[in-house]
């Protein structure tokens, strides 16, 4: 990293070792010192060099809804194939596997994002919300009770994930206008167009 | 597939240096559609989200050198004021989930002429921070983009950041799509005045096979703007900024748009979004 007011370094100047991935396998890195040339980054030196997981089926475990569940997944698993395939949490919804419909919106760490869109084995360290989580017991989420008060859907196929957005979009307070809820909740599309009540739960939430 | 998670920037370097053909995954909004549908089936895929110095920004000699991999959602809430133009352009992506996990260094990886981050990259005059095991070198935004979905890039090289001043002048952009959400631009504009050194700094999106700026407009408007007392632009002005920027485009008839009606829309963009950032500048003088 450059100290403020320096130049970035363009060149060969620094001498940084770097470890040597040996093959795949789970935490290889065996600490050959090889000199290289980088002009950002000093390295963290973590001792346990990159992480190479091989072709096949990897162990992981993934912390959903407050528990830890352990399976076995390929590397290009996507969350929402685990969390429906593997998981058996099939509240949250493949409607495009694109990232350009919401239905299978999740937080991770608190903040929304398309399950679609993200590896399982990404996600390994972080705290997973899915539909299923919401409720407490029998007690449903002040969300999912605002979508039953205003009938704020039809089929129901995008109602997890415009949930799910809804419960990230009024912690991140975008509540202060119909417009403003509208224009960020514009990640999940309703094909039944359940707009206008989505849109008044989401007031009554906020209100 | 193999999946590569350096925890470091120099282990991320070694790794692509081994494995050239090795796809990196950011924010993975390019990267996992390619993934879903099949387009592309990676060998080795490399996790460039744990390296936290690609998650930071700093100033360096009063530039901005930013992280690649910080998303949309955080140049908007951290950077908006710095670089108007870019968190202008960085609204209009995708969708609230898309801008939480896409970044700008994942739309330079993708170099799609319709990247909404490269007109204001090149209407600032941006620079790209590339490296590899073997240095770093910094590639203007004019200059790296070199076909549709290529740039200047080589095999073992990773995008680290980009270097931009803070706005010096109002900054515009403005995108032609279908609707206001989650639509790859028709075609779309970015605009950056520069009082400081007196120019007018264009970057025209989606009408090319490349992002890239509309140099001719920008000579003659830099000959036709008097800093010192600003009037209120000339329609004939504003309207031969518009032509000048059409003209630099190439566009296609595709799903999205003809080239004619691209052509246009761009001369139209560009002669509002002048007359909204001169307007700007006269005021706050
Ligand atoms: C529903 C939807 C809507 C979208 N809307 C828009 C939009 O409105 N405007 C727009 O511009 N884009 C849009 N996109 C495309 C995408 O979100 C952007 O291009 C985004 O900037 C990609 O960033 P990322 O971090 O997710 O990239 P990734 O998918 O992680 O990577 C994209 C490419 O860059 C490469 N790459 C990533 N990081 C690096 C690095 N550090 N060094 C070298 N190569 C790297 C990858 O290998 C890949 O080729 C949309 C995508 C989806 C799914
Ligand atoms: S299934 Fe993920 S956004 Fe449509
Ligand atoms: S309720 Fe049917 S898609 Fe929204």
């Amino acid at each position: 990293m450059y100290d403020s007011g320096q130049e970035p370094v363009r060149d060969n100047e620094n001498r940084l070792s770097r470890r040597r991935v040996l093959g795949s396998g789970a935490l290889l890195g065996a600490a050959t010192a090889v000199g290289t040339t980088v002009g950002v980054g000093s390295g963290h030196g973590d001792p346990a060099g990159p992480e190479v997981l091989g072709a096949g089926g990897v162990d992981i475990t993934l912390r959903v809804n407050g528990r830890d569940r352990a399976l076995r997944v390929e590397p290009r698993v996507t969350l929402l194939d685990a969390l429906r395939e593997r998981l058996d949490l099939t509240g949250t919804k493949k409607g495009c596997d694109q990232g350009a419909c919401g239905a299978c919106t999740v937080l991770v760490d608190g903040e929304r994002v398309n399950a679609c869109l993200t590896l399982a084995i990404m996600v390994r360290d972080k705290e997973i919300t899915t539909i299923e989580g919401l409720a407490r017991g029998d007690r449903l989420s002040p969300v999912q009770e605002a979508f039953l008060d205003r009938d704020a859907f039809q089929c129901g196929y995008c109602t997890p994930g415009q949930i799910v957005s809804a419960t990230a979009l009024i912690a991140e307070g975008h509540t202060r206008s119909a417009e403003e809820i509208r224009e960020w909740m514009s990640g999940n599309i309703c094909r039944c167009a359940a707009y206008p009540n989505i849109v008044a739960a989401i007031e009554d939430v906020a209100r | 597939m193999e999946f590569h998670k350096p925890r470091t920037w120099p282990e991320a370097l070694a790794i692509k240096a081994e494995h050239p053909d090795a796809t990196p995954i950011a924010g993975g909004t390019d990267v996992m559609v390619e993934l879903n549908f099949d387009v592309h089936r990676p060998d080795v895929l490399i996790d460039l989200t744990e390296i936290a110095e690609l998650r930071e920004w700093f100033t360096v000699d009063g530039r901005y050198r930013v992280g690649s991999g910080v998303p949309y959602a955080r140049i908007i809430d951290e950077l908006g004021a710095t670089l108007p133009g870019l968190a202008m352009a960085s609204r209009t992506v995708g969708s609230p989930q898309i801008r939480n996990r896409g970044t700008v260094g994942g739309n330079l990886g993708a170099a799609s002429p319709a990247g909404d981050a490269h007109p204001p990259l090149l209407a600032a005059g941006a620079e790209i921070e590339v490296a590899s095991v073997r240095g770093t070198r910094l590639i203007p935004a004019d200059e790296f983009y070199t076909g549709v979905k290529r740039n200047a890039m080589e095999p073992d090289e990773l995008i680290a950041a980009f270097h931009i001043s803070p706005a010096d002048g109002p900054q515009q952009f403005a995108k032609i799509g279908t609707r206001n959400a989650m639509v790859i631009a028709v075609c779309s504009f970015g605009l950056a005045l520069h009082p400081s050194t007196r120019t007018v700094g264009t970057g025209v999106g989606s009408a090319a096979p490349t992002p890239r700026r509309a140099a001719d407009a920008e000579a003659f408007i830099a000959g036709e703007l008097d800093w010192d007392s600003p009037l209120p632009l000339r329609d004939s002005v504003k309207r031969r900024f518009g032509e000048l920027v059409a003209q630099s485009a190439s566009p296609i008839d595709d799903v999205r748009g003809t080239a004619g009606y691209r052509q246009h829309a761009l001369s139209v963009m560009a002669r509002r979004t002048l007359g909204w950032a001169w307007d700007e500048y006269r005021r706050n003088r």
